[in-house]
This record gives structure tokens, C-alpha cells and sequence, in this order.
């Protein structure tokens, strides 16, 4: 397989990517298919391609919309019924400083005109996103500026009011506004991706009078990596956990042969200080909601004590799963995923030692494997590769950690009682499952595109999609919370479906994994009945489409007491319930009680 | 010398068209190759350039007419 991830392989990105792209499609995985509009302040033909080969690696297969060359406000804002017919699902605008350099203001030009400037060329962009936003309801990413190639007045550049740098930083600023204040709209980050790559490799001069490229084509892949970033991000293709290798990867040193006295990590040595800002790293990742785990060889005990170290960050409570043994890691890595019910593919596997990665590398696939060679550089390559991308921010990420551990304690718990209802009963469950309501929305459009295995139709919303069935009378939505003597879920399972007639066509049924076997899904189906009820429908139709993940939910309907009335050749079923006489299944949550 | 770049220029040529089957001489031109359009002649120029460890001027992109005029400015740099 060809590499595509940070550090960049230009043959495979560049001079091979014909190849690259073959050998990708060719590779038998299943992906989602995108449309995607990339409207452009300049030649976007080999962004879009380098982007290409990043979206077929993350598992998304783009369909593309190109504007003409530098017609991306025209495009937006006048009649298109071209992109009107492609319908895309997210569109980006791919500005730059190119687009901005004849704005900047002259040198005799007063304060007032200076201010009049920047709002004229900033509402120029703010009307546009507004224009998409009404026209076609999708998330939009936008670049901000790159600094430019030359500064006028020097280091004055950057505070005089007639500073090109000035002017550029106020822009920036103000984009960054509009994207805090409005959902689903992104700025891709072109500043810090010029920063990175370096301005005097970035502007490649000939490139643009030639070709009118905004940056040379070295700097590309940059640009388009990172901007796949986003996009796999909002599609559901983000990583969620951070499985650590403990020796030479954590601290300098083996703990079982030096000793926890013997191990590098604090302040003492050039090498202790790389793991230690590593280990904060790291740690910062979990307060934004990543999941760490270990996958060590290593005794327990010797594992423990080198977390346990006084200079360390990370202790072994900011773990969900310690595997320190003498199994091979790709089984430990597998074995750890099932006990977070979660996918293995979800995983990124950070570990200095090469052998190991290539024995991960090839026996899991969809894991993320990055090269960590030299400890001072671990930072740099974790976070240029995106994995993490945060596009949606709930307070639910902030506490997953703590929502995976509860899990824990739970299945611990759930060993003391002989009765699995009993147990049930225990937990003192409560449950909300009402229609969606704005403060939601977000999660649950999250849930939508992130769900994979306890997920009937594996439909995908985004967040205007999402809104949009919400306020539809032909819909019934619902959304189910679960909290319990542990803690709060927060919502954990999304239902749709379509009103027609007298029948309630079911478009989504989903459930988040970390409440299975707590009869969730049945509170959900009386909650379902009771709204039909209310609109006099008498018979709600299932849909199960078998997706490589979501075998768990293949008898769903049965179990729920569906009758089965269609089966394909792939394994699509079809279901039908009648509701007359139909009885509560759920005795173990109380559902709605709180007023 | 020139045999030697005609053989690498043939490499390149193959791995951005993906295409084993291209042999160029010293009078292709982008006529005789299917996918050459003036996107990939950006692409082919950068990829030349990496291989040869050479720039090209403005005016040398565009002017040159067929691989033989190629060979020789790679050929006056090397």
C-alpha cells in the first residue's frame, strides 16, 4: 500500500499518484461516497487531486465539483445550476492572500478608510457563506489568509494599519469570528499551514504567473492533508483512541530491566524532558476526550510503577485499558477494542519500536500506525496527521473518559448479582427520550455519522439534514438519554422515521455501544409506539442493510417482535409491526420522570 | 549522457501517466500522449524537475516543443 500519511511521500503523492489512486480504489475497501464543491480563488486542479488520494485512504470516495479558475464568489452567488444539480455535502472555498493582495490598503489612506476596507472585503466573504448556507444547506470550509510574501514596512507591517499583515491578521480574526458563531461552517487553517511549510517555500512566484497556483506545488499535499482532516472529521472517519507502547515510547529507558529509578522522564536530561512534554501531550489529548490505553510488554507491575513515576504526567487512572503482558500487540490491540466496544480501526497505535508497528501495520487494518523514530519529534508527527481533528466540540467529549470507566465499574458490578434483571434494577436507570431538541442537535448528528455497529440503516446527517427532519410534522424523531447510579451517558440513541399514512417508515435506528444490554433499545421502541399512537399509525416498517460493522442488530426487529416480510440476496430485510395491542417491553428504566 | 536521461525521462514519463506502455524519443510531443493536456504538463515539469534535481525557467516551460528540447536543458544543467 502506498503511503499517505505524515511525513509526506511525495513519489506516492505526486509523481506516482495515478498509481496511488489505482492501487487505493482497487484496495477492496467499502467507503462512503462525498460530493464535494471546491470553489476556488485559484488553480485548484492538483489540490484537488492530492486531496483525492487523502479521502480514499481515510475510506471516503469524493466525487468532485471544480469551479472555474478563480470563480468562486461568482459561483456562489449567482444562479448554478450546475452545483444546484451536484448537491454537494460540503463545500469548500479554497482562497488565499492571491485573492486579497490588490486589497490591501495604500499607505495615504486614513483610519476610517483603513476600517471601511477591511469590512468591505470582509462582508464580501461573509455574504457568500451566508448565500451557501441558505442555497445548500452543508457545512462549508473556509480557508483564512496566509501571511504574505513581502512586508512593506517591515516588522511595522504587522501593527501599522496600512500593513499588508496587519490587514491580513484583521481578517483572520474576523473569519475565526464567524466560524465560533455560526454551525457548520470551518476555516481551514491556511495561516498555520503556511507557517508550518514556510513562506519562502510556500510561494512559489513562478507557479503563480505560470499556472496560478497560490502555493508552490510542493506545499499541496500540506494544504490538501490538512484539509482532508476536516472533512474526514465531520464524516465520522476521526480517530478515538490513543494506544501507547510504554518503553522509549512514554519514558526513556526499559522500566523491567532499569528499574522505575532507572527510566528517563521529567527534568534531569535533554531525553527525560522529551518525554515528559510527550506525556503532557498526551494528557492534554484525554481532556479533549481521546481515549489513552497501553499495549506494553511488560509485566503489570513493572507497568504500573513507570506510570506511577514522581516526575511522570499520565498515571495509570488516565488509562481505560492496561494491557502490560507478553501477548503480541495486535492481539492485545484487538482485545482491548472489545472490551471498549469499539472498532480496533478506531485506534491509533503509537510505538517506538518499528517491528511492532509493522506486525500492527499489517495484521489490523484501518489502524493508524505513525512512525515514531525520534522521541523530541512524537508531537509533531501525531499531530500533522490529524487523527484528532476536532470540527464539533459537545461536553460530551470532555467527559467520554470518565463515561468509558463507568463502563467498568459497571460490568465489575454486574458480576455480583445472579439475576441479570436484578442487576438491571440496581443500576437505578433513567432514561429521556423525547423529540430532538436544539441543544442536541449537535451530538446527534455526531452519533449519525459516527455510529457503526448498533446502527440499522447506517444513514448518514449532517447538521442542516438533521435540523430539517426536526421541524418536519412528517417525521417522529427521537433522541434517548441514559444516566444511571454511575453517571450520565448523555444521549445515546437516535430515532427517525418517516410518516406516511398510517405507516412509520424507520430511517434511522442507532445506538451508542457503551449502553448495550441495559434495554435501551426497548425503552426506545415504547417511546416510538406511544408517538404513533398519538398520530393514529397503526404499523411502523424496519429496514435492516448488513454494513461490514453491524451484524449485532441483524435480528433487531425480530427480537423487538417485527414480522419479517422481505429478504434480499446481500441481507437487506425488511420488517412490519402492528401496534394494536402492543405491550411495553422496557420494565427496568424510568423514562421522562424529571417533571 | 543522453541515453542515460532519455531512460529516466522515460521513467517519469510512465509513473505520471501511469502508464508502462510510453516510450518517448527525442520528437514526442504532447500530441503523442493521450493524457498530456496542460494540467499534467505542471505535473510532468515538477516531476522532471525532482528527478533531475534541476528548475526550469518560465520561459523554458514554455517554449520547449517536444522531449528532445527537454533532454538538452537537462542535459546543459547536469
Amino acid at each position: 500500500m502506498p503511503k499517505t500519511d505524515f511525513p509526506f511521500d511525495f513519489d506516492a503523492l505526486t509523481d506516482h499518484r495515478k498509481r496511488t489512486k489505482r492501487e487505493l480504489i482497487n484496495d477492496g475497501s467499502k467507503r462512503l461516497k462525498k460530493k464535494i464543491a471546491v470553489l476556488g480563488g485559484s488553480t485548484t486542479n492538483d489540490l484537488i487531486k492530492t486531496l483525492e488520494i487523502f479521502l480514499l485512504a481515510e475510506g471516503i470516495e469524493p466525487e468532485f465539483y471544480e469551479s472555474e479558475y478563480n470563480r468562486f464568489w461568482q459561483d456562489a452567488m449567482f444562479e448554478n445550476a450546475e452545483l444546484k444539480e451536484f448537491s454537494p455535502d460540503i463545500i469548500y472555498i479554497h482562497t488565499s492572500y492571491r485573492n486579497i493582495a490588490s486589497f490591501v490598503p495604500e499607505v495615504s489612506d486614513s483610519a476610517e478608510t483603513v476600517e471601511q476596507k477591511i469590512n468591505e472585503r470582509y462582508s464580501y466573504y461573509e455574504k457568500m457563506w451566508q448565500k451557501l448556507a441558505s442555497d445548500y444547506a452543508c457545512p462549508i470550509i473556509q480557508n483564512n489568509f496566509e501571511l504574505p510574501p513581502y512586508r512593506l514596512f517591515g516588522n511595522r507591517d504587522c501593527y501599522d494599519i496600512h500593513g499588508s499583515v496587519n490587514f491580513i491578521s484583521e481578517l483572520n480574526r474576523r473569519f475565526s469570528e464567524y466560524a465560533r458563531n455560526n454551525q457548520g461552517f470551518y476555516i481551514a487553517d491556511l495561516n498555520y499551514v503556511a507557517s508550518c511549510f514556510g513562506l519562502d517555500k510556500w510561494f512559489d512566484n513562478q507557479a503563480w504567473y505560470m499556472y496560478k497556483y497560490a502555493c508552490s506545488l510542493d506545499a499541496i499535499p500540506s494544504v490538501a492533508y490538512n484539509l482532508s482532516h476536516i472533512i474526514k472529521s465531520l464524516f465520522g472517519k476521526n480517530k478515538k483512541v490513543l494506544a501507547l507502547d510504554l518503553d522509549n515510547t512514554l519514558w526513556g529507558g526499559v522500566v523491567g530491566d532499569d528499574g522505575v529509578e532507572g527510566i528517563e522522564i521529567g527534568e534531569e536530561t535533554a531525553t527525560s524532558e522529551c518525554y515528559k512534554a510527550f506525556q503532557e501531550y498526551v494528557k492534554k489529548q484525554k481532556s479533549i476526550g481521546i481515549m489513552l490505553t497501553v499495549a506494553s510488554k511488560n509485566d503489570h507491575e513493572n507497568a504500573i510503577a513507570g506510570l506511577n513515576h514522581p516526575e511522570g504526567v499520565l498515571r495509570p487512572d488516565d488509562f481505560i485499558v492496561i494491557k502490560a503482558n507478553w501477548e503480541t500487540k495486535d492481539r492485545n490491540l484487538v482485545a482491548t477494542a472489545n472490551e471498549m466496544d469499539l472498532g480496533v480501526d478506531s485506534f491509533v497505535f503509537a510505538d517506538d519500536n518499528p517491528t511492532e508497528r509493522a506486525l500492527v501495520e499489517r495484521s489490523i487494518k484501518g489502524i493508524a500506525v505513525p512512525i515514531m523514530d525520534s522521541p523530541a519529534d512524537y508531537i509533531r508527527t501525531i499531530d500533522r496527521n490529524g487523527y484528532f481533528e476536532v470540527t464539533n466540540f459537545s461536553t460530551d467529549d470532555l467527559k467520554r473518559n470518565d463515561m468509558y470507566k463507568a463502563n467498568v465499574m459497571r460490568s465489575e458490578r454486574s458480576t455480583e448479582f445472579a439475576d441479570y434483571t436484578e442487576y438491571l434494577l440496581s443500576l437505578d436507570m433513567k432514561g429521556e427520550i423525547k423529540p430532538f431538541s436544539p441543544v442536541y442537535i449537535q451530538r446527534i448528528t455526531q452519533l449519525t455519522n459516527k455510529s457503526n455497529q448498533f446502527n440499522l440503516t447506517t444513514k448518514r446527517y449532517t447538521q442542516p439534514e438533521i435540523e430539517a427532519v426536526a421541524n418536519d410534522e412528517k417525521h417522529i424523531t427521537l433522541y434517548g438519554k441514559l444516566s444511571d447510579m454511575f453517571g450520565d451517558n448523555g444521549v445515546v440513541s437516535v430515532v427517525i422515521g418517516e410518516i406516511k399514512d398510517s405507516v412509520c417508515d424507520i430511517d434511522l435506528w442507532l445506538m451508542s455501544c457503551r449502553v448495550l444490554k441495559k434495554n435501551m433499545e426497548y425503552a426506545m421502541l415504547d417511546t416510538l409506539v406511544s408517538e404513533c399512537k398519538k398520530r393514529n399509525i397503526d404499523t411502523i416498517i424496519g429496514h435492516y442493510y448488513p454494513t461490514a460493522k453491524n451484524g449485532m442488530v441483524k435480528n433487531l426487529f425480530a427480537d423487538f417482535g417485527f414480522e419479517k416480510i422481505k429478504e434480499e440476496t446481500d441481507g437487506t430485510t425488511e420488517w412490519k409491526l402492528s401496534i394494536s395491542g402492543y405491550e411495553n417491553k422496557n420494565n427496568v428504566i424510568k423514562v421522562n420522570t424529571e417533571e | 549522457m543522453a541515453d542515460k536521461i532519455i531512460e529516466r525521462l522515460n521513467e517519469v514519463f510512465q509513473n505520471v501517466f501511469d502508464d508502462e506502455d510510453i516510450t518517448v524519443d527525442r520528437d514526442t510531443t504532447a500530441d503523442d500522449i493521450e493524457d498530456w493536456d496542460s494540467l499534467e504538463h505542471i505535473r510532468l515539469i515538477a516531476a522532471v524537475e525532482r528527478e533531475f534535481g534541476v528548475k526550469f525557467t518560465m520561459k523554458e516551460v514554455s517554449s520547449m516543443k517536444n522531449v528532445g528540447e527537454m533532454i538538452d536543458i537537462i542535459a546543459e544543467r547536469g
